[in-house]
Order: structure tokens, then C-alpha cells, then sequence
């Protein structure tokens, strides 16, 4: 056992220290220590993407970073994007448009969309596909998963124009 | 999925870099992007008693465009690759291959130079590369060497790259002519089950150098200067390509996996190869 280090890394705002050894995966360090249990563990070999979070504005499966690569990172997860009192339109949008039925992939789908619309934030129906295509779905319900995102960018889109 | 422990090490530049592998020989390896090396650190089929992270050292991540040449540094990523228009206008087939590795997660974190560098036969850099006669850069505690990505792949993982030594840059010559990559897989995410890199110049209606290099097809990426030897000064027509498919059938060596048997891997090494010539032209 290699001896434990000192860590820091900031998650959702919150920055949290605590001693760990390098090889600790990500995923774990996010579920397991600081009890933030959003990001999923699907089948930990970086295919499914329901632990996918937001490393430095990159979207990453955190199954596949060590916990010392993420040191002095600012991480999102999908705890950092809405709460049940305010949700995010992507979070209002699943829920309105049945983006969801186990549920157990949303946390990925739902932090990878919010970048994705990020980077493109009127994106086609193949845009969001080929942009959604590291995040599996089992119940294999992507028909609404798209339209839900596509309900969320309309909607990010029509708030932001009423802003400017 | 626990890896085996390891010491960690985020050096603040390369002499860091080189002395740790100086001091840890083997038994030490660098991570980019760590997306081939932490699955196989997971499986434990990779051990890796010193790992030293390369994000830390400055000046890795650069794309530098001249007139006429291109300089890739080794940790840019597969997403930087698609991310950059003047690129992508200067060597379109760069997007074109860097958006069929993977998905969206692996592109962010996944680097060229750990592509290329990592001598898996999987990799579509490294038959890309040989197909636009790039040039990687290492660097070791004597200096640095210049080695074509055409003699730089040994076996499977074994490459002219020294242990101790660090790969930082590709660079090309701004590739003219049409092209193409093109790319067979089981599905998103999937390595190629075969997969072509095609550069064609055309003068009048007639081919005038060819470039043909292949991925996945045996344990090392094969360009076939014989297959591209084949269209020069032909109309690219059927008998030519025929004969750059037989050029090509004879340098492959495929091997039997979940991905299909040998005669399979040679038919479609075949279409795949006609496909990619075929919108290489269209486009010269």
C-alpha cells in the first residue's frame, strides 16, 4: 500500500480536503468519502458514462481518473447543478418529458447535457446523439432523452433572449 | 476494479520527468490522458509501481500552425484536435479520425501523444500518422530524437521509443489532396474492427501520389507504399484499386478476435480501403 496524501479538490463550490492514496478512483472518492452518491457506478470500465462529472469544464468519467490526477480540480456534479426546490431546465425537462425510467443513468445524461449544450446550445437531433453517445441508457429509452434535451435548450434558449 | 499501488508524481517539467524515469526505469510509466493505461492499471494486467503525470509540465498542449507544416504536442486531446477550425482547415482528416475515437468523455481526456505513443494496435493515430509520413519528437536525458511515425512501431506496445524516453510532438508537412478516414467499428466507442487512412493528389484525372495506411490489421499499423504506389498515375479506376486492395491484402496480417475471423477482417480491410480511396478522390 502506497502511503496516503493530502488531497484538495473543489466539488460543486465546496472545497474538501482529506487524505487519501493515489490510486483511489474518482467515482469513489466522490461516493464513498464525501457521501455525494449523484454519479453512478455502472460497469466502471469508462463505457457507460453514469459516473460522468465536470472536471475543469470537461466532461469525464470519473471511473477512469485517479484521485491524484484530480487534484486541485473544481469538479461539478449533478448535486452542483439544481436542487428538488430549483431544478435545472435540463432536471424539469427529463422529468416533463419521461427522459428517465429507472433512472439510473440520468445523473450522467442529465451532467454530460449540460455541457454538451454548453458547447452547442441549439444542437440538431444527431448533434445530440454523437454528443450524448458516451452515456448508455439500458432501459434504452434515448427517444425521450433526446427530446428532453432538446425541451431544455429551447427553454435555456427562450430564458436567455428574454434576458438580453 | 482497484488498481495495484502505485507512487504518484506530478512533475513541474520534463527534466522532473526524466530524472523519475532515470531513477524508476520500467518500473515507472508517464500517464496523459490515462485513458488506455488506467483501464489496463484496473485490470491489473498493467503494473506500474511509479506513475508520473504529465499535467503538470508546461508546453505539451500546443497546436502550432506554419505555412506549410503542423506541430501537435503530445498532450493535446482528441477533443482539442476537433475543437480547432484552423486544423481542421489545414488537415481535415485530423477531425475526421479524432471524431470516430471513442466518445465524448474519452476525447476530453484521451491524448494523441499517449496514442500514438502507447503502441496499441487499436490506436487510429498511428496508422494516421504513417499515412501523412508525420515525424514524432522524444525526448531522454541525451536529448531528443526525431523518429518517423513510419519506423516507429516494433510489435504490439513495443515501439522505438526508449523507456526513459518521453514522446512531446508530432509534426507533418500540411498534407494537399483530398482525403480520408475511414473506419469500421462495432460501435460508438469501439476500437476498429479495420480501418483506412487514404491521402490522393490529382492532376487532371489522374492520381498523382497516394498515401495508404491501415488500422487494427495486424499487431503494428501498416502503411502499404506498395497499395499507394498502385493508383499513382491511374484514373483511379476499378482495376487500380483492385490491384491497391491486393497491395494491401498482402501487408495486413490480421488475427481472429470477438471482432470477427481472419477472412472476415480481410474482406472488410478491402471495403473499408475501396470506401476510403473512393472519398479520398471525391474529394482530391
Amino acid at each position: 500500500m502506497s502511503k496516503k496524501q493530502h488531497y484538495k479538490i473543489t466539488v460543486n463550490g465546496k472545497e474538501e480536503e482529506f487524505l487519501a492514496e493515489p490510486r483511489e478512483l474518482l467515482i469513489h472518492t466522490l461516493r464513498e468519502r464525501l457521501k455525494i452518491t449523484g454519479p453512478h457506478i455502472g460497469c466502471e470500465t469508462s463505457h457507460c458514462g453514469a459516473c460522468t462529472v465536470t472536471v475543469n469544464g470537461k466532461s469525464v468519467k470519473s471511473c477512469t481518473v485517479f484521485v491524484a490526477q484530480a487534484d486541485g480540480t473544481e469538479i461539478t456534479t449533478i448535486e452542483g447543478i439544481g436542487s428538488p426546490d430549483a431544478l435545472h431546465p435540463l432536471q424539469e425537462a427529463f422529468k416533463e418529458h419521461h427522459g428517465l425510467q429507472c433512472g439510473f443513468c440520468t445523473p450522467g445524461m442529465i451532467i454530460r447535457a449540460s455541457k454538451l449544450l454548453e458547447e452547442i446550445p441549439n444542437p440538431s437531433e444527431e448533434e445530440i446523439r454523437f454528443g450524448m453517445a458516451g452515456n448508455i441508457c439500458r432501459c434504452t429509452g434515448y427517444q425521450n432523452i433526446v427530446k428532453s434535451i432538446q425541451a431544455a435548450a429551447a427553454e435555456m434558449n427562450s430564458a436567455k433572449e428574454a434576458a438580453e | 476494479m482497484i488498481p495495484a499501488a502505485f507512487e504518484y508524481y506530478r512533475p513541474k517539467d520534463m527534466t522532473g520527468v526524466l530524472s523519475l524515469l532515470g531513477e524508476h526505469g520500467d518500473n515507472a510509466r508517464v500517464i496523459a490522458g490515462g485513458h488506455s493505461l488506467i483501464p489496463m492499471m484496473k485490470l491489473r494486467m498493467a503494473d506500474v509501481p511509479h506513475l508520473i503525470d504529465l499535467q503538470g509540465v508546461g508546453g505539451l498542449d500546443d497546436i502550432e500552425l506554419s505555412a506549410n507544416s503542423i506541430r501537435i504536442g503530445a498532450m493535446v486531446t482528441q477533443h482539442d484536435i476537433i475543437d480547432h477550425n484552423g486544423l481542421a482547415s489545414a488537415a481535415p482528416i485530423l477531425r475526421e479520425a479524432a471524431l470516430q475515437i471513442a466518445d465524448p468523455q474519452v476525447r476530453y481526456m484521451g491524448t494523441v501523444g499517449g496514442n500514438v505513443a502507447n503502441g496499441d494496435p487499436g490506436n487510429d493515430m498511428p496508422g494516421l500518422m504513417q499515412c501523412l509520413d508525420a515525424t514524432f519528437t522524444v525526448v531522454g536525458l541525451d536529448g531528443e530524437r526525431d523518429i518517423p511515425a513510419r519506423q516507429f512501431y516494433e510489435a504490439a506496445y513495443m515501439t522505438a521509443r526508449e523507456d526513459e524516453e518521453v514522446l512531446t510532438s508530432i509534426t507533418m508537412l500540411i498534407p494537399a489532396g483530398g482525403y480520408a478516414y475511414e473506419k469500421q467499428k462495432r460501435k460508438i466507442g469501439d476500437y476498429a474492427t479495420a480501418a483506412a487512412a487514404v491521402l490522393l493528389t490529382k492532376e487532371g484525372n489522374t492520381c498523382k501520389s497516394a498515401s495508404i495506411a491501415m488500422t487494427n490489421l495486424s499487431d503494428i499499423p501498416v502503411y502499404s507504399e506498395e497499395a499507394g504506389a498502385a493508383l499513382v498515375g491511374s484514373s483511379l479506376d476499378d482495376t487500380a484499386i483492385k490491384a491497391a486492395v491486393t497491395a494491401v491484402l498482402g501487408d495486413i496480417d490480421p488475427s481472429e478476435d470477438n471482432r470477427g475471423p481472419v477472412a472476415f477482417k480481410k474482406h472488410l480491410a478491402g471495403v473499408i480501403l475501396r470506401r476510403a480511396i473512393e472519398r479520398a478522390w471525391s474529394r482530391a
